[in-house]
């Protein structure tokens, strides 16, 4: 079987590497709120990251929404030594912007990034969502799975079809929205304890039987209980949905075979840089996927 | 200086291959530089039969390095041939097929299928698979084994160079490289990932679902070194040495203490032009060292 079966999108241009130049890195929220002083720990702040595009690097239509960079700064020589992938959340004007959330050592790393740093990126990699302009469309997006929406919903010819749901735990001030064309309807939802995560469920659920009724497009990007989640509703209310998987990565080129996910009807598994990361979400089996 | 080398009849244009595991089926890196400015492409490890690999998480970073736990997943022998291996430019660079099997007989079929297309030129014998007839023990770390599976890989490779690649993972790598000469190697490629772990102490689980795995990149270039340095001197056949370059002036290191060429393996994915800037930067690197030829540098420790 040939390994494009489960494309989602295709890839718009074929991805190269190049050095990129910091233009600007820019935290947003509030500078109190959730910063853990003493650096122990991630802080799990939010950063804009912009960097400057080279020539060569594919731009404004080289690219499709969903698909993602390995990003790599310059200084970190050996250590980390893998380069780390993000979803391009915006390609305009001659700019690639990432967000992105401090989490561990690698995006702490760079928040410490300043203007005129060298990174290395490499992409566009993988295949991104489906865009079917007359449809309906509900974005699923789970704290940081914001970021990959904010370029759906821009490059959206009918921004109007789209409709965002977003679950988040920090507070929304964190999430740059503004970022999101006007037309887009956004809908949040916060939660802090069990209880609030019981009742998001019941709306996420609420949200996909509606769209599923309405022969909708549903795409989600979030946390992996998340997209568990969403998937077991997918299939429960036969939704169409594209799901995209945050797979721990060393390559982003289909090389080293460590981002695999199960599916539902290969034997082998599939390459969540190369075949996804937006898969089908009657594709993918996500109870085997870390 | 001409970069080209001659192993046992295998011509490259320079010391620069991709080491197998670390390049995909070549296809992949294509978009990132031309494929024919590399002295070879070695691909994954090829089974008889399509491998579904390992549970997940098979990879993890560690200080200057990483951890594999693939489980040599792959497509196939049959299917690379039909499916990638048209798609490489095998006419002006040697695509080199990397062999993994459990048995002896099933490693001489592999060879025999392999050796046979036009496209591959030479095959790499992979000994790390436990030997479940001996009981367990890999067959790269027993001399006598190591020299049985090459015999049975020469014996059906026909006019291709065989490389034998070795383990790390002994207490003496000069005894397997002695044996694996004997069974009729043509070239010798050393070393292969270390046995490792990582544990996370906040969830108290091995960071593998395998528990142990490979480790390679940067943090093992000194095995690597001392390796090619001992076998060099024990054995008279050309080394292909790899662990850990990522430099133009880490792959001089690998020939002052004997390599006739290199692989660069988890390096590739640190950018994946690392390959090709290696061997773009190579010449000038030669030129400020002021070497002239590869015999005057081979093995040339002060
Ligand atoms: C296709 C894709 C797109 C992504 N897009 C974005 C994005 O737009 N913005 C963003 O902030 N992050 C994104 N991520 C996640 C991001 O890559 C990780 O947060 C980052 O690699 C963590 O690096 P670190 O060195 O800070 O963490 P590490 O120190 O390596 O790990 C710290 C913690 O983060 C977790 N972690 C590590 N890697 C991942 C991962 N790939 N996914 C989820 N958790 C991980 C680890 O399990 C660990 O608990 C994306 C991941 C993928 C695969
Ligand atoms: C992800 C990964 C997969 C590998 N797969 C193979 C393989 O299929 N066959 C093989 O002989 N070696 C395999 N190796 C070992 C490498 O070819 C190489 O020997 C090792 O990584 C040391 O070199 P390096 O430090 O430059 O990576 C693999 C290594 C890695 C990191
Ligand atoms: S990250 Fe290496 S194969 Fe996907």
């Amino acid at each position: 079987m040939p390994e494009d079966t489960l494309m989602a999108a295709p890839a718009a241009s074929s991805p190269v590497c190049r050095e990129f130049t910091v233009s600007e890195l820019r935290r947003t929220g509030s500078e109190s709120g959730l910063a853990s002083p003493g650096g122990a720990g991630p802080d799990h702040s939010h950063w804009l990251l912009d960097l400057e595009l080279p020539e060569g690097f594919p731009g404004e239509d080289g690219w499709t929404p969903g698909q993602f960079v390995m990003l790599r700064p310059v200084s970190w020589a050996f250590e980390p030594l893998w380069a780390r992938p993000f979803s391009i959340c915006m390609l305009e004007r001659g700019v690639l912007r990432i967000f992105f959330q401090v989490v561990g050592r690698g995006t702490r790393a760079m928040s410490a990034l300043r203007r005129g740093d060298r990174v290395v990126v490499w992409g566009p990699l993988g295949r991104g969502f489906v865009v079917e302009p007359e449809t309906p469309t509900l974005l699923l997006a789970g704290g940081i799975g914001l970021a990959p929406f904010i370029g759906y919903a821009r490059r959206h010819p009918r921004p109007d079809q789209a409709r965002l749901f977003f679950g988040h735990r920090p507070e929304i001030a964190e999430y740059p929205l503004d970022l999101l064309p006007k037309a887009v309807v956004v809908e949040a939802s916060r939660q802090t304890c069990a209880e609030e995560m019981a009742c998001f469920v019941g709306d996420l659920e609420r949200w996909i039987a509606e769209y599923a009724a309405r022969q909708g497009l549903i795409l989600a990007c979030g946390p992996h209980p998340f997209l568990q989640a969403v998937q077991s509703l997918a299939v429960k209310h036969r939704a169409r949905t594209q799901l995209s998987l945050e797979n721990r990565m060393a390559c982003g080129v289909g090389a080293c075979l460590g981002c695999v996910t199960k599916t539902t009807d290969q034997a082998l598994p599939v390459k969540v840089c190369t075949q996804g990361p937006v898969f089908w979400a009657q594709d993918v089996n996500l109870g085997g996927a870390a | 200086m001409n970069l080209a080398v001659e192993l046992a009849g295998l011509r490259l244009k320079n010391p620069v291959l991709t080491a197998s595991g670390t390049f995909g089926y070549g296809v992949e890196f294509a978009p990132y530089g031309d494929l024919t400015e590399l002295g070879g492409i070695v691909v994954k490890g090829l089974s008889w039969e399509p491998r579904a690999g390992n549970p997940m998480p098979r990879i993890a970073e560690t200080p200057c390095g990483m951890l594999n736990a693939i489980g040599l997943q792959n497509i196939g022998a049959r299917r690379f041939v039909e499916e990638k291996l048209p798609l490489l430019p095998w006419a002006e660079v040697p695509v080199i097929a990397n062999l993994y099997a459990c048995d002896v007989e099933d490693f001489a079929r592999l060879a025999e299928y392999l050796a046979g297309q036009e496209g591959v030129a030479a095959l790499e014998v992979n000994i790390s698979c436990p030997n479940v007839q001996a009981g367990g023990v890999l067959f790269g770390q027993d001399p006598a084994q190591a020299a049985r599976v090459t015999r049975a890989v020469k014996d059906r490779a026909g006019t291709k160079p065989v490389i034998v690649k070795l383990s790390p993972n002994v207490t003496d790598i000069t005894a397997v490289a002695k044996a694996a000469g004997d069974g009729g190697a043509d070239i010798l490629a050393l070393i292969n990932t270390l046995s490792g772990m990582a544990v996370d102490v906040r969830t108290r689980k091995p960071r593998l679902a395998n528990v142990i795995g490979g480790l390679s990149g940067p943090a093992i270039k000194p095995v690597g070194l001392r390796c090619v340095h001992q076998v060099s001197r024990a054995v008279n056949l050309p080394i292909i040495g790899l662990g850990g370059i990522a430099s133009a002036e880490d792959l001089l290191e690998y020939i002052l203490v004997g390599a006739w060429a290199v692989q660069i393996g988890t390096a590739n994915f640190l950018r994946p032009d690392t390959a090709f800037r290696i061997a773009a930067d190579l010449p000038q690197l030669l030129d400020e060292l002021g070497v002239t030829s590869w015999e005057e540098f081979r093995g040339a420790l002060a």
